[in-house]
């Protein structure tokens, strides 16, 4: 900031229009949102274009971010910031996939005469849990293992492995979102007009969507990684990425134990 | 915790900031209030923001009381410009809108984003917040949410226009009972709020664990920066589930899905576990900043630290635990069983031994020191006895057996609003005077604080204590029309009411008379009751203090 320069080691981080732009282009998102849901005309273009924007907000932001990181900005204190605004974000995801396995558990535990009392609900033809996801849950153990694989390369100097151990998580991210849609497009039942189709779509959904989330995020990190970002002593870029990476294993882990296994057994599998 | 390792090396008194005059550079206007980085600014913006919710939500209620006042319908019918149940909507509209505005962009703003950014900084010996450009974006994203909420009020939600489904916003009144974009409207504001408050939580977690000045372990920061530190916890864990239960209503009602649909398996009662599970800490929320608050105010004024400090503190770390394990007291008449109502019932009881701890120390904290009814003073004075009673109303609600008599009556709206518009509020404007010098440099008029004090005080009595009356006498909540009986205590709440209003009144002339022609405030006006670190800069503090950080012993 201008003036004397501060006698501390944080960041006073100069004024920034993003969060404005953020949070406008977040009103467009959310009002195009209600505008398409009730067939109001332009709704979906609004909402794109808030999309649009607020896409744009996290990148332009996010440069801003990493430049201040290469200019030296991020002090061991102010790494050790992002480090607890981190596990505190990812805090508050876990809290909101409880969310969504409440419901399950409440549907499961609890089911509905109207399901025939029991669950799965009468008449539901499961996945196969020993298949697909069974494959999916190796494939996302297995990424665990290769971004390890990277944040030990980078520690010790290596960059080629680095890359390589990113690029092999990244591809496996991919291959597991690809299952993810395979799986959906042949599943037996519908999104809509039953509780099991209900917290099973939203649930594993919204992983499927923090997946992708996640592997953006290491793919950000790949590219850095080209760019020559990251040095063995600070690289919390990638740490977090790797955070948010195990993050979206665990909760596939108990995706797969509960809604799979447990809460498919019995039922007739498709 | 380990960042002081990590600072330089210069550990000297604080305060000597002015002396860097270019500190106090500020930014040009646009670029200082659209593009702000500085706690001290997004702070005002944050009580700005409270200031205009809460003449609309306070405008709402004025409304309400308007048609109270005599049984019958009075005036619903011209308002919503509608007849018949239509008109009835707008009742709802109005009881809705009122709760929200009060609860997610009066109080909260006012003590989170206002106080605690004004203040947690400058209390902990920090140059500014952990994230200051996320800090921002914790306000910014009030404002679309907030328009949203007041625009839903203006397109249809089922029966007439606007959000008619209460705070709460229960299924499936909220799903199958509300066609039309309104309801999604609301919805969508929540997200917005949520994402904000989830934001400035993880801003106010970090800035508390990871900016404290060399020297203030967790045992010595002043107890506003410890009720700030568990409200951010409270914030952070169950915001994330009012998104699910939000997210499930909007998939419910627009996409088929049937979470809340017993006609396809869901349960109706799910929504208000989820929603329970987030709203009672929430109640928390809106209460432990003032909590925090008095005890710095009753302190200072008492001219004694304060008694029990590490009981405080943990009092609500105490009561921010246990506020996650009570949720279904709300529930009791929907069908739980005997031994679920019996561990509510016990459980939310426990809260009360918390709660004491921190009333009796406050009382202690006064017992014998050289008490000064300034008045900040009155008003946490005023902040204990209100939330005493809504408090011991509190304990009797607890009791699942008597519940089934006055669920969803006014009962249970009189010890709400003890609690929070005479708890919350009165800790609020406590706030507001004892730091109106500290953020503006101008001090507030005496007499007309304490005028306001007695007015509102007096006017909210009048106004919430009928409704105890009016609950036991089986008044239900959220209706606009009542038995005959029932006139008198409804007529003397209404009149309650305009005696707060002119106590409002007088706020305002207060504020804008102190703003332009206020004496200039010392840098410890408080004198030496004050301690904490905030009374070692200027008033109003330099643009960017603390360049020196300060060694706290």
């Amino acid at each position: 900031m201008a003036g004397a320069a501060p006698e501390h080691d944080y960041h006073l981080v100069n004024p920034s229009i993003w969060p404005l732009i953020g949070a406008f282009t977040a009103l467009a998102m959310a009002a195009g949102g209600i505008m398409w849901m009730h067939d109001m005309p332009y709704g979906s273009l609004v909402f794109f274009a808030g999309t649009i924007g607020v896409l744009f907000t996290m990148f332009a932001w996010w440069a801003e971010v990493i430049r201040e990181a290469n200019g030296g900005d991020h002090t061991p204190v102010v790494q050790l910031h992002l480090r607890y605004g981190m596990i505190l974000f990812i805090a508050s995801e876990v809290m909101f996939f409880v969310g969504w396995f409440w419901a399950f558990f409440n549907g499961a535990l609890f089911p509905a005469e109207v399901i025939g009392g029991t669950w799965p609900p009468e008449g539901i033809e499961v996945l196969d849990p020993f298949t697909y996801p069974l494959l999916n849950t190796l494939i996302l153990l297995c990424s665990g293992t290769t971004v390890t694989w990277a944040h030990h390369s980078l520690l010790n100097g290596d960059r080629d492995g680095f890359k390589a151990g990113l690029w092999l998580t990244i591809l496996l991210g991919i291959l597991f979102s690809a299952i993810q849609v395979y799986e959906y497009g042949h599943a037996a039942f519908d999104f809509s007009g039953n509780i099991y189709g209900a917290t099973f779509y939203m649930a594993t959904g919204f992983h499927g969507f923090h997946v992708i989330v996640g592997t953006i995020f290491l793919a950000v990190c790949l590219l850095r990684a080209y760019r020559g970002d990251f040095t063995p002593k600070q690289h919390f870029g990638f740490e977090a990425a790797a955070w948010y990476w195990h993050f979206v294993d665990v909760v596939w882990l108990f995706l797969f134990v509960a809604i799979y296994v447990w809460g498919g057994a019995g039922a007739e599998i498709h | 915790m380990t960042d002081t390792a990590a600072t330089p090396s210069h550990f000297e008194a604080a305060g000597q900031d002015e002396a860097h005059h270019d500190a106090d550079h500020k930014p040009g206007f646009f670029v200082r209030w659209f593009m702000s980085t500085n706690h001290k600014d997004i702070g005002t913006l944050y009580l700005i923001f409270a200031i205009v919710a809460g003449i609309i939500g306070g405008a709402l209620s004025g409304m309400m009381r308007m048609e109270l006042a005599e049984p019958g319908i009075q005036y619903l019918a011209q308002w919503a410009g509608e007849e018949g149940n239509a008109a009835l909507h707008f009742w709802n509209v109005m009881i809705t809108a009122h709760g929200l505005i009060m609860v997610f962009f009066m109080v909260m703003p006012a003590m989170i984003g206002g106080f605690g950014n004004w203040f947690v900084p400058l209390m902990i010996g920090a140059p500014d917040m952990a994230f200051p450009r996320m800090n921002n974006i914790s306000f910014w994203l009030l404002v679309p949410a907030f328009l949203l909420l007041f625009g839903s009020m203006f397109v249809p939600g089922g029966m007439a226009d606007g959000a008619g489904v209460g705070w709460t916003v229960y299924a499936p009144l909220s799903t199958s009972g509300a066609v039309g974009p309104a309801v999604d409207m609301a919805i969508l504001s929540l997200h917005l709020a949520g994402a904000s408050s989830i934001l400035g939580a993880i801003n106010f977690i970090t800035t508390i664990f990871n900016m404290r000045a060399p020297g203030m372990t967790l045992h010595k920061m002043p107890l506003f920066v410890w009720s700030v530190l568990v409200t951010a916890f409270l914030l952070l864990l169950a915001l994330p589930v009012l998104a699910a239960a939000i997210t499930m209503l909007l998939t419910d009602r627009n996409f088929g899905t049937t979470f809340f649909d017993a006609a396809g398996g869901g349960d109706p009662l799910l929504y208000q576990h989820l929603f329970w599970f987030f709203g009672h800490p929430e109640v928390y929320i809106m209460i432990l900043p003032g909590f925090g608050m008095v005890s710095q105010i009753v302190a200072t004024f008492s001219k004694k630290p304060v008694f029990g400090y590490l009981g405080m503190a943990y009092a609500m770390v105490a009561i921010g635990v246990v506020g996650f394990v009570v949720w279904a007291h709300h529930m009791f008449t929907v069908g739980l069983s005997l031994n679920m109502k019996l561990y509510f019932t016990a459980a939310t009881m426990v809260i009360a031994v918390p709660t004491g701890i921190k009333i009796f120390s406050w009382i202690a904290t006064m017992w014998g020191g050289s008490v000064s009814f300034k008045t900040p003073m009155v008003w946490s004075m005023g902040f204990i006895f209100m939330f005493t009673v809504g408090g011991v109303t509190g304990v009797v609600l607890a009791n699942g057996g008597f519940t089934n008599y006055v669920h969803d009556t006014y009962y249970v709206v009189a010890h709400f609003h003890y609690v929070l518009s005479l708890g919350a509020v009165f800790a609020i404007f406590a706030g507001w005077y004892y730091w109106f010098g500290k953020m503006f440099g101008k001090m507030y008029n005496e007499f007309l604080g304490q005028v306001h004090f007695w007015l509102f005080f007096i006017g909210v009595n009048v106004l919430f204590f009928p409704m105890h009356f009016l609950g036991l006498d089986g008044m239900p909540r959220r209706y606009p029309d009542y038995v005959d009986s029932q006139t008198y205590w409804n007529d003397i709440a209404t009149y309650g009411y305009l005696i707060m209003a002119v106590g409002m009144l007088v706020f305002f002339v207060n504020m804008i008379w102190s703003l332009v022609a206020g004496k200039k405030a010392d840098d410890n006006y408080w004198g030496e009751g004050a301690t904490t670190l905030e009374w070692t800069l200027s008033s109003p503090p330099p643009y960017h203090q603390f360049n020196k950080l300060p060694k706290v012993d």
